[in-house]
């Protein structure tokens, strides 16, 4: 990672062809009905930003946004190093896949249909199978490869969105709740994953979870969305002892952070 | 078309198949059952059946569309055909706009599209009580195909087997997934109109032949049938092709030595295969 915190602009440093993710003044209505407005954010490559908040507060509608989805108002800026706009490659893992259990998509034929522009209907090309078991393996699903997507489990199943998300490597990842499923070895592994990628790659990072533990170690920005907007972003030090998100998810919870994080000092210290 | 009929005595002689309407009408079912096992595939995926079956009813209305016209202006010499395939795409696109909208469920919406559009064409057609006419096209008629009529279908099955090899994969993401398939750069939209239209020209030059009521079962069934023993998209593709090719060719044959519609036979035919091989999905498990 070559920058700690975030520069505004001109930054001549950035590994990645994006360099900034801007999100000014951003609104989303939906069949009339606000459900964002006035959202302002701002995302470095390198960072990974936690967005977190209670249900329906608008978490999965801010990054439909930003995939382009759905509409929205307001500025949403992709720049390169050179203050530049750029279009960058995205990946997505979505919070739910509404499949049809009966449908006879296998795994393969998800990714081949994803990396490909050959018919899938007529034949795969030569090399797709190894790509496809190497990309599988990033998320230890290898065996997964020849099953249908229906007949996967919910966490099985997210394995294989992630290694789709992260096959041709993103610019930008956007992560809707990617391990609410996921067992706990997996979870080490994801996390891990995405950090190396982080490193490597100089990613941005968009992580939506309701796991504030994880969220409190991993990510180096949180954004807390609530009443319609962002209502507090900073590092997980300061969004967790923000008054409204404590109001939001108790006072108990907030003081166990602190004192985790005391000890984790502590401990530091101690070192 | 001679290579054609001297290919047909050569490879199949018959006495059945000495005529020339049979060899038309064979070569018709070689090219229509295959596209509609096609597109049957990804009609099934996306849950259309209805749409396709509201596509039939509407084609009445541009049957009707194509009588006020004529009536309006004879020298035009306007083809039903032209005014099925503008109304249909035209109520095609209503749906969608309207669905995007999102007020109804899209079941809803298609019901209410389709019965206005049957009850539009019923209103126009049967006034002076001269619907005996357009019956034909309720049970349509394979055996009545000519030879331009094969060039167009040609020419169709040429254009969908290259849209469908162009666009399949991004149509299926689409379908699994909006969202997902936006982050990897396909424009969700402009392939959902793209199909939809498609089906919508299909399903209308199809419907002088198979008929207004068994249409959408023709698309529908064969994928359907195929999807029970299918495990992957080739499988998937491959089967629902075979289905509708067996079932048009006995079909036409059947409908030959039985004296029947020959639509409808073709139809009875897959819903064997559909029993077949869900006997097939229930003991294999
Ligand atoms: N298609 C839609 N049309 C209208 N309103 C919608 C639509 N989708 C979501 N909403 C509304 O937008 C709000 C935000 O929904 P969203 O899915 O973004 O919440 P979320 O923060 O992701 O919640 P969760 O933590 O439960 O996943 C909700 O109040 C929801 O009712
Ligand atoms: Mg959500």
């Amino acid at each position: 990672m070559k920058h700690p915190i975030c520069v505004n602009s001109d930054c001549k440093i950035c590994e990645s062809s994006l360099c900034c993710t801007k999100i000014n003044n951003f609104g989303v209505k939906r069949s009339g009905i606000e459900i964002l407005k006035n959202v302002n954010l701002h995302i470095h490559c390198g960072d990974l930003t936690a967005v977190i908040g209670p249900n329906g507060a608008g978490k999965s509608t801010l990054l439909k946004a930003i995939l382009g989805e759905i509409s929205h108002t307001g500025e949403l800026q992709f720049l390169d190093a050179n203050n530049g706009t750029t279009k960058p490659s995205m990946g997505y893992v979505p919070q739910k896949l509404d499949l049809d259990s009966t449908s006879p998509t296998s795994v393969l034929d998800l990714f081949a249909a994803a990396h490909t522009n050959l018919p899938i209907w007529f034949t795969y090309p030569k090399k797709i199978r190894d790509r496809v078991r190497e990309s599988l393996a990033l998320t230890h699903g290898e065996h997964l490869i020849n099953k249908r997507l229906g007949e996967l489990s919910g966490g099985e199943l997210q394995r294989v969105l992630l290694a789709l998300a992260l096959d041709p490597v993103p610019h930008l990842l956007l992560l809707d709740e990617p391990v609410s499923g996921i067992d706990q070895k997996g979870l080490e592994l994801f996390y891990q994953t995405v950090s190396t990628l982080r490193k490597n790659y100089d990613l941005s990072i968009i992580l939506v979870s309701h796991d504030l533990n994880l969220v409190a170690e991993y990510a180096n920005r949180v954004a807390f969305v609530n009443n319609k907007t962002i209502e507090c972003c900073g590092t997980p030090q300061e969004v967790f002892t923000n008054e409204k998100v404590i109001q939001t998810f108790g006072l108990d919870w907030s003081n166990r952070f602190q004192r985790v994080e005391k000890d984790r000092v502590a401990n530091a210290l101690l070192v | 078309m001679h290579f054609w009929y001297s290919l047909v005595d050569f490879l199949l002689p018959f006495d059945w198949m000495q005529y020339g309407f049979m060899k038309n009408a064979l070569l018709g079912v070689l090219l229509v059952t295959p596209i509609f096992g096609l597109l049957g595939t990804m009609i099934v995926n996306n849950k259309m059946a209805f749409f396709s079956d509201s596509l039939g009813h509407s084609a009445l209305t541009g049957i009707a569309i194509g009588v006020i016209l004529g009536n309006a202006f004879p020298l035009l010499n306007i083809k039903p055909i032209w005014s099925m395939m503008f109304f249909s795409v035209l109520i095609t696109i209503a749906i969608l706009v309207v669905k995007e909208a999102n007020t109804a469920s899209t079941d809803t919406i298609i019901g209410v599209f389709s019965s206005s559009a049957v009850a539009l064409g019923l209103v126009i057609l049967t006034r002076n009580g001269g619907f005996n006419k357009y019956s034909g096209y309720l049970i349509g008629d394979f055996l009545s195909i000519s030879p331009t009529d094969l060039l167009l279908l040609g020419m169709v099955f040429v254009l969908v087997i290259l849209l469908w090899v162009l666009i399949f994969n991004k149509l299926l993401l689409a379908s699994m997934n909006p969202s997902l398939a936006r982050s990897r750069g396909i424009k969700v939209k402009q392939y959902e109109y793209l199909f939809a239209v498609m089906m919508a020209v299909i399903v209308t030059i199809s419907i002088q032949w198979v008929g207004i009521l068994i249409i959408s079962s023709l698309l529908v069934i064969p994928a359907a049938s195929s999807r029970n023993i299918a495990k992957n998209m080739r499988q998937y593709h491959i089967y629902s092709v075979l289905i509708a090719l067996v079932s048009g060719l006995s079909g036409l044959i059947l409908s030959y030595f039985w004296g029947t519609a020959t639509g409808a036979t073709i139809v009875l035919i897959t819903s064997g295969f559909f029993a077949l091989t869900f006997g097939l999905k229930l003991r294999l498990g």
